[in-house]
């Protein structure tokens, strides 16, 4: 019996979809256990006690939540393109996972190990915007297509930012390989990159949070002003379906941020000699140093919508044009100067 | 299977970029011009150029056509205007086209295209990197051409900027560098009032 699972596992096409299946239910899950714990902390934060009615303690919470989505009826604005209505969320579900395809968990684990995988991250969050953009103009509503010319402008401005953020992270490593990334941040806690590219590092971070559409930089769905933007005129499964690709894009922000800027499933303890850290289980590269940073990051994101409120769109442009770019165009020359004089220990000629 | 995925994709591409010229809406015919792009991306994957593959996603898809969409969709096209035009100008356009067409078949004629010329070229090793090969290149051998691209496409940003900048004296705007230096003793007074007795 055992012998005859493994030989189907041989199977390229079903080793593959085995994968496949194996990154996204647990990120499905996460997506879904990610909206209960932000209702959670955020309301923890405002004093409040959140979602506690569904299930022990409201654990059931995220599962009532969809069955209640599914359910419901997709309605279809009058005048609206039908085609391209159904698409919208589509294309923004299919961009949110497929980056996925190249996100390493471990030094082998990896589905698609990509020479160009950073920029393959990069390419399939430019086309997630593509799904607002249609959504926004097929809906055949104002407040959409409002939304959708914030969103389209903000997302094009926060990823040359993001862009060059990844250019400092490639001229270190000098890869484009997130395995070899990760491996070339190895040593200590102090060979991350988070250090000697600490503004990149920042950056990088606040971009993703633009490009995600998230607090402060939610214009895109400012309610004062837009109702709900672009997924105004959604509901039911299509709705969920916008929702399902906006936490999985946070989640794969974050856990970019983790692999490239603090040493992914390296663990912090590396090549520490005191009380003999450094030699204990502790110091052992493993998927659960990978999954804690992604975490951090994760509650930044929630951390950040409870406490700030949101930017104006000018002030936004303004933060991505007039500060965050020029801040990167130096710091890679500061890279390149600090390649030149060969800094210990993350610019060394290996 | 790689000649499977190769007509796939081309196949797509005739049909999409045709209907980007055929398509009333412009609108969708943006979205199509996007799928064009796309479908280019994964015939370079199949030559592995995947560096210049995905970079054609990244900027065209990802940039170029968004920016494109968005004048499009705030544009007010009528294409009845435009179209009142299309019976009447068909001759001269029907002209014009095999004109361009013959004389591009002259000039680049359909032997330079023949699959003795372009044969299937060797699959590389595992280890072969296109993004280090493409850059050895650039660097080294394309050196000032790289450098002359990267100057005229500076002066383009330049005059883009330089086109669009208006100063407007009379308008008003705020002022970033005094809100950005503003703190809380400049807005916000904290004022201690004396208790009244009630009356």
């Amino acid at each position: 019996m055992l012998d005859l699972i493994l030989s189907i596992y041989e199977i390229p096409v079903i080793n593959i979809l085995v994968k496949i299946i194996v990154i996204l239910v647990p990120l499905l899950l996460t997506v879904a256990y990610f909206t209960y714990a932000e209702r959670k902390i955020i309301g923890y934060m405002q004093v409040r006690i959140g979602p506690n009615r569904v299930g022990p303690r409201g654990w059931l919470q995220p599962i009532a939540d969809a069955m209640k989505l599914m359910f419901k009826e997709i309605i279809f604005p009058s005048g609206a393109n039908k085609v391209l209505f159904t698409i919208a969320p589509t294309l923004a579900i299919a961009t949110a996972l497929a980056a996925w395809a190249v996100v390493p968990f471990g030094s082998q684990m990896v589905l698609a190990d990509l020479n160009v995988a950073l920029l393959y991250i990069l390419a399939m969050t430019s086309i997630g915007v593509y799904g607002v953009i249609l959504a926004g103009w097929s809906s055949n509503s104002k407040y959409a297509i409002m939304s959708t010319l914030r969103t389209a402008a903000q997302v094009v401005s926060y990823e040359i930012a993001m862009g060059f953020a990844l250019v400092g992270v490639v001229m270190a490593a000098r890869s484009l390989n997130i395995g070899e990334i990760v491996e070339g941040q190895s040593g200590s806690i102090w060979g991350w990159y988070m250090w000697p590219l600490l503004p990149l590092f920042v950056i990088y971070f606040i971009s993703g949070v633009a490009e995600t559409n998230r607090a402060p930089f939610d214009v895109a769905e400012g309610e004062s002003e837009i109702v709900a933007g672009f997924h105004v005129e959604y509901s039911g499964i299509l709705f969920a379906i916008f929702f399902l690709a906006e936490y999985a894009n946070m989640i794969l922000i974050s856990i970019m941020a983790a692999l490239l800027f603090m040493g992914g499933w390296l663990s912090p303890f590396e090549g520490v000699s005191f009380l003999g850290l450094g030699s204990s289980f502790l110091a052992a590269s493993s998927i659960v140093w990978l999954l804690a940073k992604t975490a951090i990051f994760m509650f930044l994101f929630l951390w950040f919508r409870a406490t700030f409120p949101r930017y104006r769109y000018d002030q936004i442009m303004r933060l991505g044009w007039k500060v965050f770019i020029p801040v990167t165009i130096v710091w890679i020359y500061v890279i390149g100067i600090m390649y030149y004089m060969q800094i210990a220990p993350w610019f060394v000629k290996g | 299977m790689e000649t499977f995925v190769f007509y796939v994709f081309s196949a797509f591409i005739v049909l999409s970029a045709l209907m980007v010229i055929t398509v009333n809406n412009p609108v969708k015919a943006a979205f199509f011009l996007v799928l064009t792009f796309f479908s280019s991306a994964a015939i370079w994957l199949l030559l592995e150029a995947e560096f210049l593959a995905i970079i054609l996603v990244i900027v065209y898809v990802g940039a170029v056509m968004v920016l494109f969409l968005f004048v499009v969709m705030m544009l007010d096209i009528n294409m009845a205007q435009i179209k009142k035009g299309f019976v009447n100008n068909l001759p001269l356009a029907v002209a014009v086209a095999i004109a361009m067409f013959v004389t591009i078949f002259f000039v680049v004629g359909g032997d330079s295209f023949s699959a003795s010329i372009f044969t299937i070229p060797d699959p590389h090793a595992a280890d072969y990197s296109n993004v280090a090969e493409l850059g050895k290149v650039l660097y080294t051998d394309y050196f000032y051409a790289f450098e002359i691209a990267a100057v005229i496409l500076l002066v383009g940003i330049i005059a883009a900027i330089s086109l669009t900048l208006r100063r407007r004296p009379n308008t008003r705007h705020q002022n970033i560098e005094e809100q950005v230096a503003v703190n809380s003793k400049d807005r916000l007074r904290v004022m201690k009032i004396e208790a009244q007795e009630r009356k």
